[in-house]
């Protein structure tokens, strides 16, 4: 018995450490976004809390001429119009795989197949002549373009979820009169809303996060979304560790918020997005 | 396939799906096969990605890519997250296991051991750069263990990059847990009672139940992990620009593409890392034949 409980012990000890190493880096740039810089020059330490737990100033400074601002605008904007164009991509494609037999259907499902296997970071070499040459370079579109057009993750989930769906539905529909098109939005769309769920969830905070694209695409400054505005930091406030903090807070804590209101959504999301 | 419009509409019903596929196929094609298409075609050039002159060069590129050793050194930096993602991997497999019992705060535990995995990288950067900062994070805590060290964490290439994989792993960490931890409930419970009933060690219960029914995500997770390794950018971009021996395959890429202006030598590399990655997913699945692939 004595063996079970000190292998109990050492079970709560190594979360209790995997907990600090997780949280306490965390915790440390949170401390210091609050600390003037005159704290952080006089050597108190890392770990020293600050004098003024309320000290927004760097907050203001990082908003201010951090650009952040615009760099929340831009994202939204990506997000927003690169989400709902997967969700459209996506469920049409389950929808013509799925549902129609058709020549060349064989050929189309490889095609598919196959792009889920290249990874997006080696042809973004090609990729960069084909978005300049649209004139899409240095443009929202870029981004935009390729998260809709290269994400087959989504293809997949909808069609898991479309398979689930009874074809007696859509005949039924048929039956009444629907043609395809009403079909798909009046019957296969609303039923895939779980589905939905899980790409926006999903989709939302890879785009929300994604660095390389952005980075490549729109070197403009008043183009930054919030990963490539958090990383132009680096320049202007260079030592300036208390600004550069609350930069990265404020960058942290929306996906804090959203992961404490949908955890159970995002487990499912992240565990049927990987295991398509 | 009922169809009950006649033989008028046939033409018409024949046109519908690719009327659907339409603009997938259209973006399809125009950003994963003609970028792959002209990569290799560029491989075998010489071109500076601006210049309207180009010539062929035939499997230049590739030589070049064989024999300049420096340009072939990366390929050890990622041996470094190699290792890294297989302490990744034990260590979210122990987790997993452990939280799939009765364990208090498991919730809590959960959230924590996840929520790194969906953090912005640029913050993840700095707040790491601030860990191993002189005088950081990291300094301060071995400080207050009384272990004084001026060492500077990201000043050598070893200790550099071994602390860049352990960002990774910090990183990543939490999906490979919770793709365990679903494996692992998805295991009907009745399976560990009856179990324990015959007196089961968590061993053996950990051994013939839970091991099994793993299975598919541990070798998903090892396949991520090496093109994961293999295409390392946003870490070590973000925190050390592939300064002191940092630099991975994808940085050197990009910046031989972006800042040097040799498209034809990048697309070579980037080719090469295609089939790398492409052979390593082909093992993988004639090593572990996966029952979900045929999809439709």
């Amino acid at each position: 018995m004595t063996r079970r409980a000190a292998a109990r012990a050492l079970v709560y000890l190594s979360l209790l450490l995997a907990t600090l190493v997780v949280l306490l880096p965390l915790a440390v740039v949170l401390l210091t976004s609050l600390k003037s810089s005159e704290e952080m020059a006089d050597g108190s330490g890392a770990l020293a809390p600050p004098d003024d737990p309320l000290n927004f100033g760097n907050y203001v400074t990082a908003f201010r001429d951090g650009q952040m601002l615009s760099a929340f605008g831009n994202t939204a904007l990506v997000l927003v119009v690169a989400v709902g164009g997967t969700i459209l991509i996506g469920s049409m494609t389950a929808y013509a795989i799925d549902r129609f037999r058709f020549r060349f259907r064989k050929v189309v499902v490889a095609l598919f197949l196959l792009a889920a296997l290249v990874p997006g970071v080696t042809t973004q070499v090609a990729t960069f002549q084909i978005v300049d040459s649209l004139g899409m370079f240095d443009s929202l579109w870029a981004p935009i373009a390729l998260y809709m057009g290269t994400d087959i993750v989504s293809i997949y989930i909808f069609l898991q979820f479309i398979r689930s769906i009874p074809v007696s539905l859509d005949e039924a529909a048929r039956l009444d009169g629907a043609n395809a098109f009403t079909v798909y939005r009046k019957v296969i769309l609303p039923l895939l809303k779980p589905a939905i769920a899980t790409v926006v969830i999903v989709k939302g905070i890879n785009v929300y996060n994604d660095f390389y694209i952005p980075f490549l695409y729109m070197p403009s400054e008043d183009l930054g979304v919030i990963s490539t505005s958090l990383f132009r930091f680096k320049g202007p406030f260079g030592a300036h560790w208390e600004t550069i903090s609350a930069g990265a807070v404020l960058v942290i804590v929306p996906t804090l918020i959203v992961f404490l209101f949908l955890q159970r959504f995002i487990y499912n999301g992240f565990m049927r997005g990987a295991t398509k | 396939m009922t169809d009950t419009t006649g033989t008028a509409a046939r033409p018409a019903r024949r046109l519908t799906p690719w009327l659907f596929l339409l603009a997938p196929l259209a973006l399809l094609l125009t950003f994963t096969y003609a970028p792959i298409a002209n990569m290799i075609a560029y491989s075998f050039t010489d071109w500076d990605g601006v210049s309207p002159q180009l010539d062929f060069t035939g499997a230049g590129n590739y030589t070049e890519l064989l024999t300049r050793s420096e340009l072939f050194e990366v390929f050890f930096v990622s041996g470094y997250y190699l290792v890294a993602s297989v302490a990744q991997i034990a260590l979210a497999l122990y987790f997993a296991t452990v939280l799939s019992f009765d364990v208090r705060f498991r919730n809590f535990f959960k959230g924590v051991l996840f929520f790194p995995y969906l953090i912005n990288g640029v913050a993840i950067g700095f707040v790491f750069l601030y860990f191993f900062q002189d005088g950081g994070t990291l300094d301060s805590v071995l400080g207050l263990l009384g272990v004084r060290t001026d060492h500077a964490w990201l000043g050598t290439p070893f200790s550099a990059n071994t602390s860049l994989a352990g960002v990774s792993v910090w990183r990543h960490l939490g999906l490979n847990f919770v793709l365990f931890l679903g494996a692992i409930q998805s295991v009907p419970g009745e399976l560990y009672e009856a179990a324990e009933l015959d007196g089961a060690s968590r061993w053996q219960q950990f051994r013939y139940i839970i091991a099994p029914g793993i299975r598919p995500i541990l070798s998903l997770s090892v396949i991520l992990a090496v093109s994961g390794s293999l295409s390392v950018f946003e870490i070590p971009y973000i925190m050390t620009g592939g300064a002191t021996g940092t630099e991975t395959f994808v940085i050197q890429t990009v910046k031989l593409a972006f800042q040097f202006n040799k498209t034809g030598l990048a697309s070579a590399a980037a080719v090469v890392l295609l089939l790398i990655v492409l052979v390593v997913t082909w093992v993988q699945r004639r090593i572990v034949p996966d029952e979900k692939v045929d999809l439709v």
